[in-house]
């Protein structure tokens, strides 16, 4: 029997669509997640998106490991999903847009292409993050360390924060679990206190780190997860989730 | 024969070269053997045999008949018969005779790794004896480097090993020279190899053999078989003449009993924890029992249970595959010596080394198929002449049925259709890259050779050439490899290996043995520090798999290892537990039966059913059940099915009974409540049995049927098995399993790299999500089709459900009734039993199930 199972239309792997239940507050500012992963800021009109890894794939080519190398299409389809359903005016990459630092050359040039025309379109800026300390200069938009969204400082690591200081970042892959009927079921998420919120890696290859391991020690306080669902968010106390 | 209680003279080998025997031997008495192949035994042979009084048996002289004659052979028999020695006969023959020649004379190749060290030190005995000059090595997985490295300088002459390890000795570059002497392939426990992806694996792994050493003959050893033909083909090159068959001489018929308690038989669940008292004055009157059961959190249950009622102190011991190794030696090596009276086990002891003087075999539940039965029932009087002594304990009432059919089955020694599994395309890639690493290959010369093995006789070359392409670049429509190619073209045309890196990790991974992911279970001890608890880690209790243990919050409670222990949370080295008082535990929510019903029990099952004129073998409570079905609803032929609809509560059920087994009965349920939610029938759930299936909805079904609305026909009609079926597959986890496991059998993503050792949770990328960008960009690539071959295979058993959907076109009968009939009160109870909790569940279930039952049983 030939397996060709036919995508639905618009299927993809990562569904998206933003929340109109919840709501992340951050210094009197409103955020709104989105199903894929991605962050809404209506005050500035602009789409947060962390860690896209392109070209992880073709990263672990080169060492003999053959994943299909669709994943950056597949995210650039994900991205481009979430801009037709959200109509941002700018564009926000949160660091490790990239795998490495060759990720540029590997780029398949279909693929560049789509990335330099979202560049055109939107006002874009790419925040450096471990992976990528310095991102392509030639697929437009600008390269910055940090970025500050009226009181919020958005950067790719988490810091140490002072008084009154707030910051979104992403870096840590955040994933949370909750036990139900005894099944454990475990998405990538969101996490915020009041001071800090720390979103989900948005590439179609990234893994995640559950919200207890170690990474996460001594980054908030009383905190809540926002976990995405298959086809919707659901907001948990720290209590429920591990 | 052999003279009771003479075990030092018991046969060696029988199935296995069970082997606490310590001499290689054969069995005394009157031997009626052909002189032709008499004269094939040189005097040495028979004097050796007449110093023990013993003389060789037939079918042994046959064998060595066909040896004589350069033929492969297939040798049929029973647990008992000698076989192993019948398989090693002929080269020891050859090799006594001693023709110059040098390296490996005759590979033997067993799957279990724990025989290799007995079988070689059982060959000891006669070859020492005789004198002969023959030397005999193994190589496993645990031989030492230096061991290969001389074994590939200096052959021995006999190597005895596993299926894995001939892969990769035929994908080392010396093979040639190796192999070059070979003379005689034995293939141990065939019947059971063959029908697994290992089985697979060997097949192509033989063709590299016989390309080497074409004049090498193959002998296969097998247990009693349904269709030995298949393994006669299977056993020599594709398109040749199937090897020819000997038959052993059948043992003596087992004594089958049922447990005929006198406790209540339960309606559902696998427990069978009724019959412990039963099952322990079983045990006190014999000598040395095995007590089977399914799967191992039954084994922890059975084994808390009996050491409840062990008033007496009985040594009696735990066996099962998740215990720690060294544990699970303790109690083999206790076993040997004679010192336990019972051990309770899972199929980890199913086959190989008779570890001691088993005199009673207890099954606790249904033993699933006849074969199985048949198996486990050989574990006890390991002697062809005195029959095996064996007791059935079902643990439900479906359950009397089916160890009666078994039972009848068993004592015709009736087995179970099993066929080899063939064409795996992730096996496939995985031999081509061996096939690099033994040196620079020519496409066609490949294609050829694969072609010669029985399993890949209908591969198409498009089909070959879309895994070599796989192999190399990852086979991606999008060409985006190239540079990082595993194979690469030399200017001759040839392929060859880019980079000896790859060699390395192809040794590290090669197999198809996909385990699920485990974590080690230490004991731990808790330590007050500073009014805070502060746990430590000790000795490793076992394994347990991952799913299992991250479903566990810290302060539940799990059986395991045979003691209630409370979980402490995980450390980088595994889980951490430590002893409790507690006497209740969450026990490990296991799926009932990890097998499946066999399709030829199943078949007897419904006979029974059918006829009422049998039911006065069956206890009087199972009968007084089925009278009452009669008598509420109906009890259906043989060829038909029953479907029964009634409203309960405030929700409306359906109960089929297509006896297929609960991975059919699953799948069943997926598709059908599909089609039900298109009829707007609005299904709300479904729960599959062994035998049963029920599906509840909000919409009245009995209406829906009656008025014409839903017709039962065309709501079974076999077209579901199409696009219903691909498109839930699609989307269903079990295709992202069978997924990742053809990723990793493939090489796609490895499970162990050269200098580090990987664990599946580290593995580079999550398999679902490569599952999830596949599906959407490349739908036909070659991994998928591979999971989705599996997924129909094993994990859905689509052929079964089209041999099933076909069988009852026309014969579906159905009940529209008031309330829940007798034989639907099983399937009922199971709903909700997949996640009990503590005892709060329990007692609701007990009294839910109490009230079932009476509305059951009232007449009118």
């Amino acid at each position: 029997m030939p397996f060709s199972p036919k995508p639905q239309a618009n299927s993809s792997t990562r569904p998206c669509g933003l929340s109109r239940t919840h709501k992340i507050g951050l210094g009197g500012l409103e955020f709104l997640p989105d199903l894929s992963g991605a962050l809404y800021a209506p005050d500035f009109k602009a789409l947060l998106v962390a860690d896209l890894h392109l070209e992880k794939g073709s990263s672990l080519a080169r060492r003999g490991v053959h994943l299909p190398p669709y994943d950056t299409r597949e995210s650039l389809r994900q991205l481009r999903a979430v801009i037709a359903a959200v109509k941002p005016e700018r564009l926000i990459f949160l660091g490790d847009s990239f795998h490495d630092g060759e990720a540029r050359q590997r780029i398949d040039a279909g693929d560049l292409s789509e990335l330099r025309a979202l560049t055109g379109d939107f006002p874009t800026i790419w925040i450096a993050g471990n992976h990528d300390p310095e991102p392509p200069e030639d697929i437009g938009g600008g390269i910055m360390g940090e970025v500050a969204l009226g009181p919020v400082t958005l950067r790719h690591e988490p810091r140490a924060l002072g008084d009154g200081e707030l910051e979104i970042a992403g870096h840590l892959h955040p994933a949370a679990s909750v036990a139900q009927r005894g099944h454990r079921i475990r998405c990538r998420c969101f996490v915020a206190d009041t001071r800090r919120l720390i979103m989900p890696a948005f590439g179609s290859y990234t893994g995640a780190l559950g919200i207890s391991s170690a990474a996460f020690a001594g980054l908030f306080g009383d905190y809540h997860v926002w976990m995405l669902g298959a086809r919707a968010i659901h907001r948990f106390p720290a209590g429920k989730v591990r | 024969m052999i003279g009771k209680g003479d075990r030092q003279h018991r046969a060696m080998g029988e199935g296995s070269g069970q082997g606490n025997s310590h001499g290689v031997g054969c069995v005394a008495g009157k031997a009626k053997s052909s002189w032709s192949a008499m004269s094939h035994l040189p005097q040495r042979f028979h004097d050796w045999f007449a110093a023990r009084g013993w003389s060789p048996r037939d079918h042994q002289l046959a064998v060595l008949d066909h040896a004589a004659k350069g033929d492969s052979v297939l040798l049929v028999s029973p647990t008992g018969g000698g076989k192993t020695l019948a398989g090693f006969l002929p080269s020891l023959v050859e090799l006594a005779q001693g023709a110059k020649r040098s390296g490996i004379h005759t590979l033997y190749v067993s799957p279990l790794k724990a025989l290799a060290v007995d079988i070689a030190r059982n060959l000891e005995a006669p070859v020492a004896e005789m004198g002969l000059p023959v030397s005999v090595e193994t190589r496993t997985g645990d031989t030492p480097y230096a061991k290969r490295k001389r074994q590939r300088e200096q052959p021995p002459d006999i190597l005895i090993t596993t299926p894995e390890q001939v892969s990769l000795l035929v994908a080392d570059p010396g093979a040639a020279h190796m192999l070059r002497d070979l003379r005689c392939l034995i293939l141990d426990e065939l019947h059971s190899i063959v029908i697994s992806k290992r089985g697979v694996l060997l097949s192509l792994a033989l063709t590299r053999v016989a390309t080497h050493a074409p004049q090498a003959r193959r002998i296969g050893l097998s247990a009693t078989v349904a269709d030995p033909d298949a393994l006669r083909a299977w056993l020599v090159p594709a398109g040749t003449t199937p090897a020819p068959l000997v038959l052993g001489q059948p043992g003596a018929p087992p004594s089958i009993r049922i447990l005929k308690s006198v406790e209540r038989v339960p309606w559902s669940g696998h427990s069978a924890l009724y019959a412990i008292p039963e099952i322990y004055a079983e045990i006190k009157a014999a000598r040395m029992t095995l007590v089977f059961v399914n799967t191992r959190s039954q084994a922890e249950m059975v084994f808390q249970s009996l050491w409840e009622a062990n008033d007496d102190h009985l040594p009696i011991a735990l066996h099962h595959g998740s215990l720690d190794v060294g544990q699970r030696r303790k109690v083999e090596a206790a076993m040997a010596r004679g010192t336990l009276r019972a051990v309770v086990c899972t199929s980890t002891l199913d086959l190989g080394i008779d570890w001691g003087d088993v005199d009673l075999v207890i099954h606790v539940g249904a033993p699933k198929g006849s074969s199985r039965l048949l198996q486990r029932i050989g574990r006890s009087n390991h002697r062809l002449d005195a029959p095996s002594e064996a007791l059935l304990v079902p643990s439900n009432r479906f359950e009397v049925l089916e160890c009666e059919a078994a039972r009848q089955a068993a004592k015709a020694n009736a087995q179970d259709t099993q066929y080899p599994s063939v064409l795996k395309l992730d096996v496939l890639a995985q031999h081509i890259l061996g096939r690099a690493c033994a040196g620079p290959f020519a496409a066609d010369a490949l294609f050829a050779e694969v072609t010669g093995a029985w399993t890949y006789r209908n591969l198409s070359r498009e089909d070959f050439d879309k895994c070599l392409d796989y192999v190399a670049t990852g086979g991606y429509a999008l060409r985006a490899y190239e540079r990082y190619a595993k194979l690469k073209r030399q200017a001759d045309g040839l392929l060859r290996l880019s980079h000896p890196r790859l060699a390395q990790s192809y040794r590290l991974n090669v197999g198809t043995i996909v385990e699920e992911e485990m974590l080690k279970v230490r004991l731990a001890h808790v330590k007050k520090r500073l009014g805070k608890r502060v746990v430590m880690g000790g000795r490793v209790l076992g394994e347990l798999e991952e799913w299992f243990l991250s479903q566990l919050a810290v302060g539940d409670t799990f059986l395991f290892s045979g003691e209630v222990l409370r979980f402490e949370g995980l450390d980088e080295f595994g889980a951490l537990a430590t002893r409790t008082t507690s006497r209740e535990p969450m026990i490990p929510s296991y799926a009932g039966g990890k097998f499946p019903l066999s399709t030829y029990l199943a078949e007897r099952v419904r006979e029974m059913l059918a006829n009422p004129k049998v039911w006065v073998t069956l206890p009087p409570q199972v009968r007084d059940w089925l009278s009452l079905q009669r008598w509420k609803s109906v009890v259906p032929k043989a060829n038909q099915m029953l479907v029964e609809t009634f409203p309960r509560a405030d929700k409306h059920y359906l109960v089929a009974y297509p006896f297929e087994g609960r991975l059919a009965h699953q799948s069943l349920g997926m598709l059908l409540t599909r089609r039900l939610e298109r009829k707007g029938a609005q299904p709300l759930g479904f729960v599959a049995s062994e035998y049963a299936l029920v599906i509840w909805a909000v919409r009245d079904l009995s209406l829906l049927i009656g008025n014409g609305r839903l017709d039962l026909a065309a709501l079974f009609d076999e077209d579901m098995l199409g696009d219903d079926l691909e498109a839930w597959l699609a989307e269903s986890n079990l295709m992202k399993r069978t997924f990742r496991n053809a990723a990793i059998i493939g090489g796609l993503i490895e499970r162990r790299q050269p200098g580090l050792e990987k664990t599946g949770r580290q593995m580079t990328v999550n398999t679902d999500l490569i599952y999830d960008v596949l599906r959407t960009h490349q739908p036909d690539h070659i991994l998928l089709r591979a999971g989705w071959d599996d997924a129909a295979d094993g994990l859905v058993d689509v052929h079964r459900l089209g041999a099933f959907l076909k069988r009852i076109r026309g014969q579906i009968v159905h009940r529209a009734l008031d309330t829940v009939s007798p034989l639907a009160v099983p399937v009922l109870l199971e709903i909700g039993r997949e996640s009990i909790y503590g005892e709060a569940h329990d007692a609701l279930l007990a009294e839910a199930a109490g009230e079932l039952v009476d509305e059951a049983m009232w007449l009118v």
